[in-house]
């Protein structure tokens, strides 16, 4: 049990190298979708939030500052998923059709 | 689920999570990435919501429901000039959740396994504690960028007297606060509330004194930030996915920050605390402006063969992308072969200026980056500066007493010809910091931005 925070620091640096590889090379052209799609990815925290608010637990309290963190976290999943999605859909090559403008 | 199923699922969603940010590197794959990330999302919710530990669901419906409404109606409704003011706010929606998630593993909530209701290890309590300070900080400190952004709140540098030793002492106090709190670490120790609310207040103190332009910053460090308290809040509860997700965000936003300050040629400790834009103290240069009206501008362009568009903030403000994009078509029409010039830094956020001119149907191959341009920019006949300032100040390159001299600009002035499109200008002799508005080369088209376009693709089509 004692080793549990020793793997998960493990599994924290490995990440982090692994987060530095793959953004290191992005083009300036998509920071802003790569910044807005991290950022949906961060509302992962809602995993831990639903345990929380979910898991049925001793406090009432718990229950509801899982339910508040649900709440916050889903925002940032969605929203942060379907901004990403729409900016993408405006990028696009030379060759492709133009899209009529969307209001 | 079992416990293994879950975790299994877990890793599943990492991998997705990995080739999403991955795909997201190139404009070709860049929305399925995104669509896979979405995907790993999905998958690990699904997975949680079967997992043994739930016991209750209508909470979770509720909340989940209110949520996914708000954040699709923000997404949808947006203007692509506020994306910066959003990105900000689910910034901060990121971050408050990731404090809520630990303090309700304060209760025993959430947790993995091996937690009493009665109290927490010291390891869980530690994680706590950092998952509420950043993640609280980075609650109001969103709050503050996108109220400086969206100008509800005034959006230059607020500096006052003593800002430091204020700031230090709030730090201490955090501190002090955390260290009682780990003596005794219950869901309601005074110490715990206190932490919370000196970290929301160091998040107001530390993004105040931040000018405007300094705000693509602020924003990666943000990010950067909701990655990191997702992280802390992933060791609260024993939960890797969350951790593993947490610090590529904290890592992708750490990048991000880093090629932002790179492109200012500062580092994070300035941006931070020195308050740019407040005390600007560079040598004045006096000349004559040229200024040229939109119909001698179109004679211009219609025979240049090479046109460079440089956008700035300005262009943001006035709304101009659609009818920069229209005069671009027109030249290119004619025979010019036209190019977007995009500093790293222009504009509010990382790649502003980018998702603008992509908004109004610019192809992304036209979108150039500053160092691609730079070595160009001698063969461009007219390079047309739109809404940009200190991005093209060629005292970047040469005025050592400028505050932003250092900083990589893109040279405009090596162009045959530039245009400056500026709102107003007190005519003839007046001293600026930019010597570009009195090149040789450079000629000023007053007006809006918006406006003087419209007048120059008229008198093009005329």
């Amino acid at each position: 049990m004692e080793l549990v925070p020793v793997y998960l620091a493990f599994i924290l640096v490995l990440s982090i190298f692994l987060g530095f590889e793959l953004i290191a090379k992005v083009p300036a052209t998509l920071h802003t979708p790569l910044m807005s799609g991290a950022n949906a990815i961060s509302g992962i925290t809602l995993v831990g939030a639903m345990l929380a608010a979910g898991g049925g637990g001793p406090d009432w309290v718990a229950t509801l500052l899982g339910a508040a963190a649900v709440f916050f976290a889903t925002v940032n999943v969605v929203g942060g998923y379907l901004v990403t999605d729409r900016m993408l859909g405006m990028f696009r090559g030379r060759k492709a059709p133009k899209k009529p403008d969307s209001p | 689920m079992t416990p293994l199923a879950v975790n299994l699922a877990y890793i599943a969603a990492a991998v997705l999570f990995v080739f999403g940010l991955k795909m997201l590197g190139s404009p070709a794959t860049a929305r399925r990435g995104n669509a896979l990330s979405a995907g790993g999302m999905l998958i690990a919710v699904v997975a949680t919501l079967l997992a043994q530990g739930i016991v209750e669901l209508h909470w979770i419906a509720v909340a989940a429901l209110a949520g996914a409404v708000v954040g699709a109606l923000a997404a949808r409704l947006v203007a692509m000039t506020a994306m910066p003011e959003m990105v900000a706010l689910f910034n901060g929606s990121g971050g408050i959740a990731s404090l809520l998630v630990g303090w309700a593993a304060l209760f025993g909530a959430g947790a993995a396994a091996g937690v009493g209701a009665a109290g927490v290890g010291a390891f869980t309590a530690a994680t706590v504690v950092l998952s509420a300070a950043i993640g609280g900080l980075t609650f109001t400190g969103s709050l503050i960028a996108y109220g400086k952004l969206g100008e509800v709140l005034p959006s230059g540098a607020l500096l006052f007297p003593g800002q430091r030793f204020v700031n230090g002492t709030l730090l201490v106090a955090l501190i002090v606060c955390a260290v009682l709190f780990l003596q005794d670490p219950t869901p309601f120790s005074p110490y715990f509330i206190a932490l919370v609310a000196i970290a929301g207040l160091l998040g107001v103190m530390a993004v105040v004194p931040i000018g405007g332009a300094d705000m693509p910053v602020v924003i990666s460090l943000l990010n950067s930030y909701s990655g990191l308290a997702a992280c802390a809040a992933g060791f609260a509860i024993n939960n890797n996915v969350l951790i593993v997700s947490g610090s590529l965000v904290g890592a992708a936003g750490i990048i991000l920050t880093n090629i932002m300050c790179k492109a200012m040629n500062r580092s994070l400790a300035n941006v931070l605390f020195s308050g740019f834009g407040a005390a600007k103290a560079a040598t004045k240069v006096e000349g004559e402006v040229k200024p040229i009206n939109a119909e001698d501008a179109s004679l211009i362009l219609e025979a240049a063969s090479a046109v460079a568009f440089v956008p700035g903030y300005g262009m943001a403000v006035a709304q101009a992308q659609h009818v920069v994009q229209e005069l671009g078509e027109l030249l290119e029409d004619n025979g010019a072969e036209v190019t977007y010039a995009v500093h790293p830094v222009a504009g509010r956020m990382p790649g502003h200026m980018n998702v603008l001119l992509a908004e109004a149907n610019v192809p992304y191959d036209q979108l150039v980056e500053m160092e691609d341009m730079n070595p160009r920019m001698a063969n461009v006949d007219v390079a047309v500066v739109i809404g940009a300032n200190d991005v093209v100040n060629p005292s970047a390159r040469e005025d050592e007493n400028s505050p932003i001299y250092g900083m990589p600009i893109i040279n405009v002035d090596h162009a045959r010809t530039v245009f400056v499109l500026k709102r107003s200008m007190a005519s003839g002799f007046a001293g600026v910091d930019n010597p570009l508005f009195f090149g040789d080369n450079t000629r000023m088209l007053f007006g809006d931005a918006k406006a003087s376009i419209a007048q120059v693709i008229a008198a093009l089509k005329g």
